[in-house]
């Protein structure tokens, strides 16, 4: 498993650990404010140890002034005759136009998915799989590529891209290929057989890897699909149409609908379509719960988040720090199981909001493309409008921010500074409410039973970590979250083999291993 | 000597291990084939039904907790308990055959033996690429709302509330309309059996008027219904939206038919898989 953030702060401990022998605060001294002589690692970040020369990547992947829809193995302009344009939001640079598909195409997409059905379906499950393993093949040949692409579509840091995105996306296709001919073992006792044409509605935070999760399922399954990503970022998922082109696959199993808010609901609303696989807001996937009520469509949704990430006084706080970091920070916190509500126990409150302060302080925000940036562009001008209002919210609501990121911002593109706040009550509403930023609500707990309650106190129920090294503690509060993905003693961390998904308002069905399959099977 | 002057019975509701009353102080006649009257029941509220998932959610802890072989234990007793009551049940159904009291009876049975198996067939540990220890285990939901269809009055129910409670969940039961006294015997059953109180809650009344409650209950948080209209059917998913119930209709069920309404696929909407990661390396 690939590790998420590479921690120059590694150099950091380890510097650390020798200078604290000069001057390491007595074991149980309040740690905040008060240690003697410590020596201020934030103040020598800026200043000329820890300076990085640029290091950016210098593959530059031809991008087209425009796009088409990719409709029955073909890209085709769109019916609509209207494209919108896609821009790095690290520079605000136009990279490409792409096609705004309206209902007819849509509709056209639909047709082109149940023609190829009945082939498809009935193709041995071998078969199948052999397309997808090709597939999964080109996707590592063209890793490069893709991450950059992924990097200034998206303004997710290349090394994140490069080492979490696309070989995941690409495990995604090896995974399900596999599963194509041993669907009767998925499913023990009973017949599995393909939904039908699904259609597939994907967000901006992981996209070339949110297609992956949709698409390889579905289509190992003996399914075809419609896939709308995210407006954002719709650039990787067609180099994955062109993959499709190039291996052959055969015509109408994969089409590829770009747009926004109304192509979505086009696909929503379609007759045809048999299922509906949805991530992205819960607010979202609520209209869509409602909008398919008389329909007989199935039904999968991964939704928001505010998960919970607890650390108990007997954790190894340094690991624990560095899972606070990962599960926050990564990917500027555009992560829908974000460990964005932190408590600690209220013993180590100090000492680890110290760590977590030098930490913070170090985080290099910048250049998406520079191999050694922590913290990319925000997404778009819209979410950085809506992280913005977060803080506001947390600061007007009487929480206090804690911006000790020392990195300078570019001039240019949508940036948002990692931050976290203290004084948080559980009514507030960054608390609350899912950010999708790089913004982390800390509070504190004294028992086991306090952790559990206040961490299950939230609609969601998407994910959540526990740090400590206690095993009869660890296993009982992990048995006690309302979570669907529990991470102990780590966070953020995915595999094709694992399912994922959330409890309660984080949506139903899971992705990932074999549980996914059953949201592509009937039986 | 005149002859005996029988005493109908007025069926009362199950809610929380008590027989109560409806709060609405309504009630319904129960008629034979031949128009005569068998019983009265209660007509059910909404306020009912908060009461009862006020009681489901209370039992729940309890129920999920306790050890999956004693749920056997005692989903096996409820049986025992029925075997005990088939004249009472069979005569309550009213079709004075016995084969429907003893297909829910060994309905029963079956599910009493999934609950300590349920586990192993759907959960896994899962073969992550690096150095974690990562498995998936089913864990109850909790308050889910059963809606049973008109017929078969006794064996329907049992069929769509056993999957729910042998996998730890608690459930309030909407009663077949057409004939609800076959629920509130087994309600008795329940009541003599070991089974808490509060796990199945027993409700009668009309679904035109309580759908909508159980769609829109945000302490309910799965549906498991079949016989229902499709006005019912679009009812119950829309107001299911609000708080994503895990809703599952099913269709034309052969409930008699055991190889379409027994195995693991029954139980299997009615859990939440979670998985757990955690480092394997030192």
């Amino acid at each position: 498993m690939v590790k998420f953030l590479y921690l120059l702060p590694r150099a950091i401990s380890a510097l650390e650990s020798r200078m604290t022998t000069v001057s390491k605060p007595h074991a149980g001294a309040p740690a905040h404010g008060s240690a003697p002589a410590r020596l201020d690692l934030r103040a020598s970040t800026g200043g000329g140890i820890f300076e990085y020369a640029p290091a950016p990547e210098s593959v530059r992947p031809e991008i087209a002034e425009r796009y088409g829809l990719f409709i029955d193995g073909s890209f085709v302009e769109p019916r609509s005759g209207n494209h919108f344009a896609t821009i790095n939001p690290a520079n605000e640079q136009q990279l490409s136009l792409i096609a705004d598909a309206n209902a007819a195409d849509v509709d056209a997409a639909v047709q082109a998915a149940r023609n190829a059905l009945p082939a498809w379906s009935a193709l041995p499950g071998k078969e199948r799989g052999k397309y997808l393993y090709r597939i999964a093949r080109r996707i590592q040949e063209r890793a490069r590529e893709l991450a950059v692409l992924e990097t200034m579509d998206g303004g997710k840091p290349i090394k994140e891209s490069r080492d979490v995105d696309i070989p995941l996306a690409a495990a995604h296709f090896f995974y399900h290929a596999g599963w194509a001919d041993k669907l009767g073992y998925a499913l023990p006792g009973r017949t599995p057989r393909p939904i039908g044409v699904c259609g597939q509605i994907i967000p901006w935070n992981f996209p070339l890897l949110m297609a992956s999760w949709k698409i390889a399922p579905a289509l190992a399954c003996g399914n075809t699909v419609v896939l709308k990503p995210a407006e954002t970022t719709s650039l990787t998922a067609l180099r994955l149409a062109e993959i499709c082109q190039e291996v052959g696959l055969p015509k109408g199993v994969v089409n590829i609908v770009t747009g926004a808010g109304e192509t979505g609901a086009a696909i929503v609303e379609h007759d045809d379509i048999n299922k509906i696989a949805f991530t992205g807001s819960t607010a979202v996937g609520r209209h869509i719960a409602k909008a398919t009520a008389a329909t007989n469509k199935r039904l999968t949704l991964e939704l928001g988040g505010k998960s919970a990430n607890i650390i108990f006084e007997d954790a190894s706080l340094d690991q624990a720090v560095e899972g606070i970091i990962e599960g926050i920070y990564f990917n500027q916190g555009h992560v829908c199981c974000a460990g964005s509500r932190l408590f600690v126990q209220e013993s180590v409150l100090d000492r680890v909001i110290d760590k977590l302060t030098d930490r913070l302080a170090s985080l290099r925000v910048g250049d998406p493309l520079d191999k050694n940036t922590d913290v990319g562009a925000i997404n778009s001008k819209e979410q950085l409008g809506t992280i913005n209002k977060f803080l506001d919210a947390g600061k007007a609501e009487g929480a206090t921010m804690h911006d000790v990121c020392r990195s300078d911002l570019p001039a240019k593109g949508y940036w948002c500074k990692p931050c976290f706040f203290t004084g948080v009550q559980p009514s507030h509403t960054i608390a609350r409410d899912e950010i999708f930023g790089p913004v982390l609500a800390v509070m504190s707990f004294r028992t086991p039973d306090e952790a559990i309650s206040r961490a299950n106190n939230s609609p969601y129920g998407l994910a959540a970590g526990v740090w400590t090294d206690k095993g009869s503690k660890i296993f009982d509060v992990a048995a006690k979250l309302d979570a669907g993905i529990v991470w102990l003693n780590t966070y953020n961390k995915f595999d094709p083999t694992s399912p994922f998904g959330g409890y309660k308002e984080s949506g139903f069905g899971r992705e990932g291993g074999r549980h996914g399959l059953m949201a592509y099977l009937e039986s | 000597m005149s002859q005996r002057l029988p005493i109908p019975k007025t069926y009362k509701l199950a809610i929380g291990g008590k027989f109560p009353r409806t709060e609405s102080g309504r009630t319904i006649s129960v008629n034979d084939a031949s128009n005569n009257l068998v019983a009265h029941v209660c007509q059910g509220s909404r306020k009912d039904i908060r009461d009862a998932v006020e009681a489901a959610g209370k039992a729940h802890k309890g129920w999920s907790s306790s050890t999956a072989y004693l749920r056997g234990q005692i989903l096996y007793r409820l049986a025992e308990m029925m075997e005990g009551k088939r004249e009472e049940l069979s005569k309550a159904i009213g079709a004075g055959d016995e084969g429907e009291v003893d297909a829910s009876i060994d309905r029963v049975v079956h599910f009493a033996g999934w609950t300590d198996k349920y586990q192993q067939v759907i959960g896994s540990t899962n073969p992550v690429a690096g150095p974690y220890h990562n498995f998936t285990i089913p864990f109850s939901m909790g308050v889910v709302g059963v809606l049973s269809p008109d017929e078969p009055s006794l064996l329907g129910l049992i069929s769509l509330v056993l999957p729910v409670i042998a996998s730890g969940n608690t459930c309030v039961v909407l009663a077949s309309e057409s004939n609800p006294i076959p629920s509130m015997v087994l309600a008795e059953a329940m009541a003599t059996s070991d089974l808490p109180g509060g796990v199945v809650n027993t409700i009668t009344g009309f679904r035109d008027e309580l759908v909508e409650h159980f769609a829109t209950h945000r302490g309910i948080i799965a549906i498991h219904a079949a016989g229902i209209s499709a006005d019912h059917r679009t009812a119950l998913r829309e107001g299911s939206a609000d708080n994503f119930k895990r809703v599952t209709i099913r269709d034309d069920v052969p409930f008699a038919d055991d190889t379409q309404c027994e195995g693991v696929g029954w139980i299997e909407p009615f859990v939440e898989l979670k998985t757990i990661w955690h480092p394997s390396a030192c």
